[in-house]
């Protein structure tokens, strides 16, 4: 007699397609959530999703835009990729915005595409794109799943490239007939294979010592600080080594709460709305200790006036970051934390900075960040300062990118790290909200709040439907001036106060629109309002929307205007 | 600065894409790029010959090139001992009655006639940059109808001099 050898795929639980092959993959690499859409070409996968319910857990959103601002969201807050899922053609093109945003930010992120058949591919097949080609420039890598014995070792590769060295965005483009394609034999575990792609964490003992020497030298340090020591988890060797030297800590925009906001040597957020003592401490310094920054446009301004000075120390784990903009005297390629530690570790004697940081105190004091109180109408730093009472400092905050982004940089003094999400050198509009929902899943006891302004909610405000369906409670504070706010300001600075198509004519009734999505809705017209109001919000556990309407013609400052040095600040003092 | 820069990188699809992509959002202009196998299957050899304005950016770009996952290796070799070669053909109008007098301009370049018609004369010459664009203009009275040109392909010497002596070595003004 004889015997049918092969396997009942219907009630073993050896997988069965190439899809299913994947999620097993996916779920080895310790993913709990998938953010994505599903669409003709990844019909396959969605079924094996479908098939592996119990065990991953899936949030469809309602664009790709959102489900990949949400992994990003995720990943800042984890320091785990975020994984996103999108059908070929118009799925992947809606990713482009937010895998940029990742490159630009440097957060891991592994995406998979769909893609139309092998056997088509190059036809112009229904939805079908180059999503090879279009993401090349815009990922750390990306794949084109040639055979599904690849996936094993493609899926492993991708975790690894994005969450080591400088992290980023990996690509998977899965043709259809690979994901669907049935499954004869487990293919072996997958190994790493990747010779071009070994980078360098540990510091050159050399080079610390260099700097060490140049520390005790010194008398005006100062430390810029920036994601990468996010990313190196190393806020606590940053905290101890400024302490031990005395040195005073300018964060970048991205680098808000790696350096507690309360501590003495803390001088603020540097850069174009900086403020006027991290600035005049950048220009005025003779040793700049970059940790994990990249020196961009909107921290240096204009090159030429940017520490003029100093002796430049660059820690980075991606070498060509260091002399691309700044020239450097001691260049340090290393993960953030392993040069720290080395770092606490030099017994070099701590420099003479008495002097600096009592001119930088005395700065301190005569140009504290401002604003003007109008008992007519609210605020919107008043706001964030309100925000940031009722939270105690303590909310995960994300943020888009304009004038309410760079108040909540300036007034919620971040105490500790992973608490800011924010589109830095993107500055992507409609990022805060989706990414506030990738937040919430990866810490679900924290407090978060999306203050977004009513311009870049109106990109992404879609997504309300996912914080009902997932119970999120998220707060969500529109800065509501009726404008692209940032393009008015510089309209009004920069451009003769032409306002050209900067002002939302029509707006949505916000209230009415949450509710339209079974959420809370409140307007908040004045400052009493929201002071009655605020603990109430704070306290429900459920998602709010809050349309604040805050004072209109309020600008960012201080200010760096194009083009201008880092010392050539306007708007330091009231007028 | 024309600069030569050899890069070692992994023969996968879309590499060359992502060499050139890059190259061309950085704002370089290639000159010239050539590819092939090497001894190592798998693995391909790229020469580019890149416009740099200055050592900023051409530190710049090698570190960008580095930075991608299938390159294995990149440095620049202008300025060491090596071997730079690129292959060209042309073809010249004129008919067989020419050969001789041809032959005798070609000769010293060491460039043979490959391929003989009617009304024209293919010739295939082998060298540095500057020795093809020499003999293209002492080709260029007999009325030239085509070129096609491989691009430099090159790479190290087997003996490295010390590095007093390099600069006699440059293959590229």
């Amino acid at each position: 007699m004889k015997v049918e050898a092969k396997p009942d795929f219907q009630t073993s639980t050896a997988p069965k397609t190439g899809a299913d092959l994947l999620i097993d993959l996916l779920i080895n690499e310790g993913v709990d959530t998938l953010f994505g859409y599903p669409g003709g070409a990844v019909l396959p996968i969605y079924d094996a999703i479908y098939r592996a319910r119990d065990t991953i857990k899936h949030v469809l959103f309602r664009h790709e835009q959102g489900s990949i601002h949400a992994a990003e969201g995720y990943a800042r807050i984890t320091g785990k990729p975020g994984v996103v899922i999108a059908t070929s053609g118009p799925g992947a093109t809606n990713l482009v915005t937010g895998i940029t945003d990742a490159m630009m930010d440097s957060l891991p992120l592994v995406i998979f595409t769909g893609q139309v058949a092998r056997g088509v591919i190059g036809t112009d097949a229904f939805q079908e794109a180059d999503v090879m080609a279009i993401t090349t420039p815009i990922t750390k890598h990306n794949y084109q799943v040639q055979s599904i014995s690849d996936l094993p070792r493609i899926v492993k590769e991708a975790f690894h490239i994005a969450s080591t060295g400088r992290p980023g965005p990996v690509l998977i483009d899965v043709p259809k007939d690979i994901s669907a394609g049935e499954l004869f034999e487990i293919p072996e575990e997958g190994t790493i294979h990747l010779p071009g792609y070994q980078p360098t964490t540990k510091p050159n003992p050399l080079q610390i010592k260099k700097l060490a020497d140049a520390i005790t030298k010194s008398r005006k340090p100062v430390i810029l600080a920036g994601a990468g020591i996010l990313h190196g988890k190393a806020s606590t060797e940053l905290t101890a080594f400024a302490e031990k030297h005395k040195i005073p800590v300018v964060t970048t925009l991205l680098g808000l709460g790696t350096f507690p906001a309360n501590n003495p040597l803390s001088l603020g957020m540097g850069g174009m709305h900086g403020t006027y003592t991290a600035n005049m401490a950048i220009y005025e310094s003779d040793l700049l200790i970059n940790i994990g920054a990249r020196f961009d446009d909107r921290l240096t301004g204009n090159l030429k006036h940017f520490a003029p000075n100093a002796k430049v120390a660059h820690i980075d784990i991606d070498p060509a970051e260091i002399g691309k903009n700044v020239p450097t005297n001691i260049p340090i390629v290393s993960d953030s934390k392993e040069a720290l530690v080395e770092l606490i570790n030099q017994t070099a004697e701590s420099p003479e900075t008495e002097g600096w940081l009592e001119t930088l105190n005395k700065y301190k004091e005569e140009f504290p960040l401002w604003y003007k109180h109008d008992p007519n109408g609210m605020s919107p730093q008043w706001l964030i300062e309100a925000i940031h009472k009722v939270t105690n400092g303590n909310a995960v905050v994300t943020t888009d990118v304009g004038q309410h982004q760079m108040w909540a940089a300036q007034y919620y003094n971040f105490e500790k790290p992973h608490r800011w999400v924010t589109s830095g050198g993107l500055g992507t509009m409609g990022f805060g909200f989706p990414a506030a929902i990738g937040a919430q899943m990866a810490s679900p006891g924290s407090t978060v709040v999306a203050i977004v302004g009513d311009a870049g909610f109106q990109m992404t405000l879609q997504e309300l439907s996912v914080i009902y369906e997932q119970n999120l409670p998220i707060k969500i504070i529109i800065v509501n001036n009726g404008a692209l706010g940032m393009v008015r300001q510089w309209q009004e600075l920069l451009h003769g106060n032409r306002i050209s198509e900067s002002i939302l004519q029509t707006q949505p009734d916000f209230v009415k629109l949450a509710e339209s999505y079974h959420i809370r809705g409140i307007k908040i017209e004045s400052q009493e309002e929201l002071i009655t109001k605020l603990p109430e919000v704070f306290a429900y556990d459920g998602p709010v929307l809050m349309d604040c309407r805050v004072l209109q013609q309020e600008k960012v400052f201080p200010m760096i205007a194009p083009g201008k040095g880092i010392h050539e600040m306007i708007g330091v003092k009231p007028s | 600065m024309k600069r030569i820069i050899s890069l070692t990188v992994q023969d996968r699809s879309g590499v060359l894409n992502r060499v050139t992509g890059l190259l061309q959002r950085r704002q370089f202009n290639i000159s010239s790029i050539s590819v092939g196998p090497t001894e190592t299957e798998g693995i391909s050899k790229m020469t580019l010959v890149v416009e740099v304005e200055d050592e900023q950016r051409l530190e710049q770009v090698t570190k960008q090139l580095n930075k991608q996952i299938d390159v294995l290796k990149v440095s620049d070799i202008t300025d060491k001992a090596i071997v730079a070669r690129e292959l060209a053909l042309i073809k010249v109008a004129g008919s067989s009655q020419l050969r001789s007098e041809i032959n005798g301009i070609i000769d010293p370049f060491r460039a043979l006639i490959i391929d003989v018609s009617k009304d024209s004369l293919t010739i295939q010459i082998t060298g540095r940059p500057d020795k093809i664009d020499a003999l293209i203009d002492l080709l260029r009275p007999y009325g030239i109808k085509e070129i096609a040109r491989t691009g430099l392909t090159a790479f190290l010497r087997g003996h490295q001099p010390q590095v007093n002596e390099l600069t006699t070595y440059s293959q590229i003004k």
